[in-house]
């Protein structure tokens, strides 16, 4: 009787995912390191291949056989409770077996050359590695010594593409476009690879970025970004579609890169007064966890502006995709 | 009659001026004439190349007590003979430190044997903690012809101002790693776009800049010689220019991979790029090209700063800084030469009559009665860098597969063959 449901969700995949041989895949990569590395066109293939796992993932029976037989290794190489969550039921939504490999705080963490590393994982035989490291690069070493697809959940403070892109799709299904919208990213872009990864596709797909935070906040020649730079949180969200708010880490007050956390919480604080300021149908991001009263405001994080839980459900939905994109990939199927 | 007839080389001695097609004859280890058709014991051919003065690196870490699985005296030393060094300077980093008579005296005992100079540098501060002086007199009575933290700034202003004051009756300067410790925080390449870019904490030129004007004013104080190590930015050249300008006693050095590179041209998270100083930007390498030629910068120093793979291997924020230099030194500098930048005679002094000028070495030139230390390399020879083949135990080197034009032949050290052909053939 399972037998008999999983052929029905297949043959309702095969009416919303388009078939695609490996040569025919409109996406060029056979890991997913960073947004740096994609073109507009195959973001917009990746946002287009999540859609028919949104629209499963509204289904009463989530599980679709697409990955049945393969193997995925979630390896989190630093603490982690929603990424690792939601790739492991992207990955066993599509019936693969997922296996997590928690590094964090182990004597993996710190002193294991990455080569050996990658020679471990790969000894294991596994067809998908997802990896999140503390180690700006790490994805990409391992990824070069792997034959097998790597996708980056998140290293150092260099890259998160797999949030990016749910934060893309997230902004796409709330605008039906993304072209032209204008989005403030306010908060500490430095330590972000959230920020950075968003910044990179965003110039891509001809977005308008702005960045409000303390200077003390943003990395150097941070411009390059293409985007435009704020201090003042009323000035950057003037007019723009999304604002999209990042965690403040409460150690940053003490390494004194802000007095307190009530002087951050008083100038960049997103309230609802602010949201007048912005367009009309503004609609507030967050990567989450959110911090009530620092970087927002409870009763703007609960209003019907917030996608911020929205995020979380596309974010299943788009690692779905992106496994399923990367392994044809990597299997060449 | 004499032992060795170096023979129609092009002989340059940046020291005296010298620039000229001949021969040069060595007689009990030390030059004994100039002149054409010289005939003695043993000839080597050298038409074609260049035969200057030993090469002096004032500045390597040969690990040597304690970290002997990244390089020891020997290893090291055939890495210089290699490159076309005849003396280096050990940095006192080891393990344990050289903060004390006793192992400087180790040191310069047991480099009798290696085929090398061996002029050891002591530490500052005992173990390199700034909390207290090293026996800055026993090292220098065993041989120690420096002192420097190195690896380290020397964090306490007051320690430094004793460490001068105290070095002077010695005659020694003092050579400092220039570094706020606060202001250098957890970075690990130069603060700019790149580091942005790749999520990688940045180092600020303020952070070395800081120290170093410190420790002008300080010298300025004390009387003490100032020497700068591995100088990387535009704003320390222009800091050093200004206090020579003004009569302070301060020299300087620059690396091999701050004259070459930028942190724009290092590969993605590749740790055979990590050095701290960090790799500057565009700017701060044309500054210290121009400061070389103009004579702010009097020696190149290659920093030699071994690792072994498997510490190099690990993640970009946890692997150590450093990059290994003496056997492709000459081969990347000269390049500054085919551009223009500088005359290869100012460039040999750089190497040679420079850094010994800063050490008070009798070496460094090609007088009559000098020691026979000398270099005798091709300069328009192609090859291509293979680690593997390196004498040195390590391999972390930026120019891992390229093509350097260059290459050091023939190394003469007290009159005795130690590279010839290219290959070392002492303490093999």
């Amino acid at each position: 009787m399972g037998d008999e449901v999983m052929v029905t969700q297949e043959e309702k995949m095969a009416s919303t995912i388009e078939p695609h041989g490996a040569k025919g895949l409109p996406f060029a990569h056979t890991d997913l390191l960073d947004t740096a590395e994609l073109t507009g066109a195959e973001i917009s293939f990746l946002l287009d291949q999540s859609e028919a796992f949104f629209e499963i993932n509204k289904r009463q029976v989530k599980k679709v056989p697409t990955l049945r037989g393969v193997t995925i290794m979630d390896c989190f190489f630093e603490p982690s409770t929603r990424t690792r969550s939601s790739f492991e039921l992207a990955g066993k939504r599509l019936s693969a077996d997922v296996i997590n490999f928690s590094a964090a705080g182990s004597s993996l963490k710190k002193g294991e050359s990455l080569r050996d590393t990658a020679r471990t994982l790969a000894a294991m035989g596994t067809d998908l590695i997802v990896v999140r490291h503390p180690a700006a690069g790490a994805a990409a070493s391992l990824a070069e010594e792997l034959a097998v697809p790597v996708i980056n959940a998140g290293d150092g403070c260099h890259a998160h593409p797999t949030q990016a892109l749910l934060d893309l799709f997230t902004l796409r299904r709330a605008f039906g476009r993304l072209e032209g919208l204008k989005v403030a990213i306010i908060g500490d872009i430095a330590h972000s690879r959230v920020a950075r990864s968003n910044l990179l596709a965003m110039r891509t797909l001809g977005m308008e970025t702005r960045i409000c935070a303390p200077p003390t906040l943003l990395p150097a020649a941070v411009e390059r970004y293409g985007c435009s730079v704020f201090h003042h949180l009323p000035s950057a969200i003037a007019g723009v579609d999304a604002i999209m708010m990042l965690r403040i880490q409460r150690e940053r007050a003490s390494s004194g890169a802000f007095p307190s956390l009530r002087e951050y919480a008083r100038n960049y604080c997103l309230t609802r007064a602010h949201l007048a300021l912005a367009a009309p149908h503004c609609v507030i991001l967050h990567p989450g966890p959110i911090n009530r009263g620092v970087e927002i405001a409870s009763d703007v994080a609960d209003s019907p502006r917030s996608l911020i839980l929205d995020q979380v459900t596309a974010g299943v939905a788009v690692r779905m995709a992106i496994l399923y994109v990367l392994w044809q990939q990597g299997s060449g199927q | 009659m004499f032992d060795l007839v170096l023979k129609n080389g092009r002989v340059i001695d940046p020291a005296h001026g010298v620039d000229a097609t001949t021969d040069l004859a060595i007689r009990d280890g030390r030059v004994a004439a100039l002149g054409a058709g010289l005939a003695g014991a043993e000839g080597i051919d050298c038409t074609g190349l260049v035969v200057c003065p030993g090469l002096i690196d004032l500045h390597v870490h040969l690990r040597d007590p304690g970290q002997e699985w990244k390089e020891d005296l020997l290893s090291g030393a055939q890495a210089a003979a290699a490159g076309g060094f005849t003396t280096l300077c050990c940095m006192p980093n080891t393990v344990p430190t050289n903060d004390t008579g006793a192992i400087t005296r180790d040191l310069v005992e047991r480099a009798v044997a290696i085929p090398v100079h061996l002029r050891p540098v002591g530490a500052i501060s005992r173990g390199l903690a700034g909390k207290e002086l090293a026996e800055i007199g026993e090292m220098v009575s065993a041989g120690a012809v420096a002192i420097s933290d190195d690896g380290c700034g020397v964090q306490d202003g007051h320690l430094m101002r004793h460490a001068m004051e105290y070095a002077r009756p010695f005659k020694i300067p003092v050579i400092i790693h220039p570094q706020d410790d606060t202001l250098f925080g957890h970075g690990v390449m130069n603060e700019g776009w790149r580091a942005t870019e790749l999520g990688l904490a940045g180092i600020p030129a303020a952070a070395e800049e800081a120290q170093i004007d410190r420790d002008i004013r300080l010298s300025a104080l004390t009387g003490t010689r100032l020497h700068v190590a591995h100088l990387s930015t535009a704003g320390g050249v222009e800091l050093v220019r200004r206090a020579q300008a003004a009569g302070v006693a301060v020299s300087a050095e620059a690396t091999p991979h701050h004259l070459l590179l930028t942190d724009a041209d290092m590969p993605a998270y590749d740790t055979h790029w990590k050095m701290s100083p960090p790799l500057r930007g565009a700017a701060d390498r044309a500054a210290l090209v121009a400061a070389l030629a103009d004579g702010t910068i009097q020696a190149i120093a290659t920093d030699h700063a071994p690792h072994a793979p498997q510490e190099k291997e690990l993640p970009f924020d946890d692997a150590p800084f450093g990059v290994i230099g003496l056997e492709t030194c000459l081969g990347v500098v000269l390049a500054l030469v085919r551009d223009g930048r500088i005359s290869l005679a100012d460039l040999l002094h750089r190497l040679t009559a420079g850094p010994a000028r800063i050490l008070g070495l009798a070496t460094g030139h090609l007088a009559v009665g000098a020691v026979a230390d000398l270099c005798c390399f091709d300069p328009q020879a192609p090859w291509r860098v293979e680690p593997e083949r390196f004498y040195s135990k390590s391999r972390n080197s930026p120019w891992a597969g390229q093509e350097l034009t260059g290459r050091p032949l023939h190394t003469i050290l007290a009159g005795r063959i130690v590279c010839r052909d290219g290959t070392v053939v002492e303490g093999r």
